[in-house]
């Protein structure tokens, strides 16, 4: 049987860091619009994107790697939770990923007047949500449970380097049009002032977590569906 | 040999100046006439709207589990 209910202390009925989801995004969405930012060229008032668009892959990226460690988790305790969590975990990825790629595409739109190019950077990314999308059906194509659960953990460590090798490394090897890549304006260190920071930070802390609530509801759901299922076969 | 020194400390004196003051269109109007606000009201809105569905999602939930037990 899987534990049911949450164990985070509860503020008002609802668990400390979920108020931190809520305020933390609010706080950037509505500041960051409202601060003043660097007049660069390319980007104009798109810099702000810097507190929402890349904020989301960051959060992406830091549930991916939480995904991986109860992964590792999985492999080492074989317990159905941890296997559990990190499904649930690339699941979420996956949506933020849609969003991080159709925000991205709205901006490219505006910038380099289309909605897809042949960068290195976004095809990266494709490639990486394809090399998920198919740990999702390389799990979902398992019955028997103890295999499914290790050859998933098995399958996600291999995922993850892919992922990161497709979207953070090739696209600073070649030369890529995407702002911090290939030396082309964007967040490094000159434009990326004091104030801005004020914003950026909170706002990964922010998305990641909202995405971690979201996580957080998927598994508790599955949980009860898979004792539900455990107490029909007794 | 002074005249070129001369030359390049002007140079360096004016090339911040020469890449910096291009003029970078900025929505300085939007903000100008206070309209930023109401764009930031909507999507102020948008998200507590989703937020308010997502913590009574979470209740639901939590009632469920208690069921569950």
């Amino acid at each position: 049987m899987l534990k049911i209910g949450e164990t985070s202390m509860k503020i008002l009925g609802l668990a400390w860091w979920k108020w931190l989801a809520i305020i933390l995004p609010l706080y950037s969405l509505t500041y960051g619009m409202l601060i003043d930012v660097p007049a660069l060229p390319i980007l104009h008032e798109t810099i702000r994107n810097l507190f929402y668009h890349v904020t989301q892959w960051f959060g992406m990226m830091i549930i991916l790697t939480a995904s991986l460690v109860y992964s590792i988790i999985h492999l080492a305790k074989g317990d159905r939770r941890s296997d559990i969590i990190a499904s649930e975990g690339i699941n979420v990825a996956l949506f933020m990923g849609v969003l991080g790629l159709t925000t991205g595409m709205l901006w490219a739109k505006h910038t380099w007047g289309t909605y897809w190019t042949g960068d290195a950077k976004l095809n990266g990314v494709a490639m990486g949500m394809l090399v998920y999308l198919a740990y999702v059906v390389l799990r979902g194509s398992m019955d028997e449970e103890q295999k499914r659960g290790r050859v998933a953990a098995v399958y996600n460590i291999f995922a993850y380097v892919m992922f990161m090798v497709f979207i953070m490394v090739l696209p600073r090897l070649t030369d890529s049009l995407h702002p911090g890549n290939g030396g082309n304006p964007g967040f490094g260190g000159y434009d990326l002032n004091d104030k801005m920071k004020l914003v950026f930070y909170p706002a990964i802390i922010g998305w990641t977590l909202l995405g971690v609530w979201l996580v957080n509801i998927r598994v508790r759901l599955q949980s009860i569906k898979e004792n539900r299922l455990i107490k029909s076969l007794e | 040999m002074k005249n070129l020194l001369k030359t390049l400390v002007w140079l360096m004196a004016f090339l911040p100046v020469s890449v910096f003051a291009q003029d970078v269109e900025m929505a300085d109007l939007m903000h100008e006439n206070g309209k930023i606000y109401v764009v930031v009201g909507v999507i102020a809105i948008i998200f507590v709207g989703l937020v308010v569905y997502l913590i009574s999602i979470d209740r639901r939930l939590t009632k469920m589990e208690k069921e569950e037990k």
